[in-house]
């Protein structure tokens, strides 16, 4: 079996996502082969050469690569695609982008979200905001896959590199262009790597109260993350929504302030190991997967912890 | 211009669903139906469209059984101006719902076609960009901006894991709803009068294209291994003695 390991990248650093999308591809074949598709990418295929379980790295360096567009880079997969048993990705918005698309052009039904591999054909994957896990069996030739970042280990760095073989295809579709990206800079690690998350709700009740949450996540090194109501009355930005329709987060630590715990929301990040909820409300849904909870006005706890730590 | 909205019947995102009794399927006996909550904002988008400009017509469309029409209806509450039913009892793929949606991109000609970014009942995010693919048109996932031009193109904001992007893209396309989009109005009754009135033609699925065949099996499906209750500290000192000793404060 040989597995095609789509990977994400800015054109200068290699997509942690990714290198957990290769844990996964060697679990499933014994050749795990990474494209690098984009525009001056040179130093990501780099990177994908350095990481463990990597056999050979594929670099397609074009304009039409450059922005990532979904158009573009679909078609170049499916070139490559029927050498392979599996192509995967991270499932994350890029993976989510185009691999679907991957799936028309091959005639292929997708698996998304996959969390556990079983066998070369049988994959797990949640439903229902994760309330149910699924076991399913795709019968495609070719299986095209999106991972859960949060449930297989980042392949590390540090081997001798791979091959590096540069690809000279190119596919300018002409359908769609990139205008701008609006990347939020910041000093925080992002949500998925993150050794500890602190995640506000609506309770934090404005921007400016929200800095609590940034100065306790500092205080750990951690990311911050927030409940769809928070990012609907516009306390942060909408990335950092842990959830079902957003990001899928299992830290060593967990804490969520605020946040009264719907469904959706757990979706996001019960598979952390260790939750901490603080809430006003006793009867808050979050309490029931919290490891300790606490019962008090988050605008009394914050300063204190923060002040303990 | 014509838009159209493919929509999604799914169980109600309020309702915790089960596996069935013999482990195979989610029990779905008695269940609340509802239209997928990102389908409602695609369907609120379009009527948003319409209402900006003078020339739209907005078809929805959904594959599934008979009584879908109930969602066909509500979004012809909403404002959309016919329905199509292509009506079926099997459950498809997003594959196979791409497949059916392609044909009636083929025959309908639309230069816009809105859809919700996921359905929460699979959670798949793709039918949108499969049907893009079959079409071979320009995809805009996970919308949160649209902006159409005269110049035969659309602007998109995208929500991203890291921010947002601003793509143009050519028309037709193929455009998914994020959250953040818009908020969908409620129908006044007066509008949930009209939309009685209002055409929903019903196509047997076999009639519009060869039934796909389904390319996953169902092998089992269980509920997730529940994380054990905790405990309930008393202060903020408590809670960090009871983290530094499960090591949470390494």
């Amino acid at each position: 079996m040989s597995v095609l390991v789509l990977a994400q990248h800015d054109n200068r650093v290699l997509n942690e996502g990714t290198r957990r999308a290769v844990t996964a591809a060697t679990q499933l074949g014994d050749s795990v082969v990474v494209l690098v598709a984009g525009g001056g990418c040179q130093a990501v295929a780099t990177q994908a050469c350095e990481m463990e379980g990597v056999t050979k790295v594929l670099c397609a360096d074009a304009d039409c690569f450059r922005d990532q567009m979904a158009e573009n880079i679909a078609q170049l997969v499916a070139e490559l695609a029927p050498d392979f048993s599996h192509v995967i990705a991270v499932g994350s918005t890029f993976g989510k982008n185009v691999l679907p698309r991957l799936g028309a052009l091959l005639d292929v039904q997708p698996i998304s979200d996959v969390v556990a591999i079983e066998s070369p054909d049988i994959f797990v994957r949640p439903i229902y905001a994760g309330d149910l896990l699924v076991r399913v069996q795709s019968q495609d030739s070719i299986k095209v896959l999106t991972v859960r970042g949060t449930a297989f280990e980042a392949a590390p760095s540090g081997r001798p590199p791979c091959a590096l073989e540069p690809l000279s295809a190119t596919f300018e579709l002409g359908l769609s262009e990139l205008v701008k990206r609006e990347i939020s800079e910041s000093d925080f690690p992002s949500l998925e790597n993150a050794r500890v998350v602190v995640s506000g709700g609506k309770a934090l009740g404005s921007r400016e109260n929200f800095d609590l949450i940034y100065r306790l996540a500092g205080k750990f090194k951690g990311a911050v993350g927030a409940s769809r109501s928070a990012v609907d009355a516009g306390y942060v930005p909408n990335e950092l929504q842990v959830g079902q329709t957003g990001r899928m987060v299992a830290p060593e630590l967990y804490i969520a302030v605020g946040i009264s715990g719907a469904v959706q929301h757990l979706a996001g990040m019960k598979d952390s190991k260790v939750v901490v909820a603080i809430n006003k409300d006793p009867d808050a849904a979050i309490f029931d997967v919290a490891d300790f909870g606490l019962v008090a006005d988050l605008f009394d706890v914050l300063p204190e912890l923060e002040a303990q730590l | 211009m014509k838009i159209l909205v493919p929509i999604k019947r799914v169980v109600d995102y309020n309702v915790k669903v089960r596996p069935s009794d013999d482990g195979l399927d989610v029990d779905l006996a008695n269940v609340k139906m509802a239209i997928n909550p990102f389908c409602e904002i695609a369907v609120e988008e379009a009527v948003r469209i319409k209402e900006s400009r003078n020339d739209c017509e907005i078809i929805v469309v959904t594959v599934g059984p008979a009584k879908a029409s109930e969602q066909l209806r509500a979004a012809l509450a909403l404002g959309a101006d016919r329905a199509l039913l292509i009506e079926t009892d099997q459950r498809l793929e997003p594959l196979a719902i791409a497949k059916c949606l392609h044909k009636v991109f083929e025959l309908e000609a639309p230069e816009l076609v809105l859809l919700g970014k996921q359905a929460v009942d699979y959670d798949n995010n793709q039918t949108g960009q499969i049907l893009a693919g079959l079409c071979g048109i320009a995809q805009g996932t996970f919308c949160s901006r649209i902006v159409l031009s005269d110049a035969g193109t659309v602007e998109v904001s995208r929500e991203v894991d890291d921010g947002l992007e601003v793509q143009r893209l050519k028309l037709p396309a193929v455009l998914t709803t994020d959250l953040r989009l818009n908020e969908p109005r409620y129908a006044a009754l007066a509008q949930i009068m009209k939309a009685k009135k209002k055409p929903i033609v019903v196509t047997a699925l076999a009639d519009l294209i060869p039934v796909p065949s389904a390319r996953t099996k169902t092998l089992g499906v269980a509920i997730p291994p529940a994380r054990k209750a905790g405990q309930m500290v008393a202060s903020v000192q408590e809670l960090v003695e009871k983290l530094k000793a499960a090591g949470g404060l390494a």
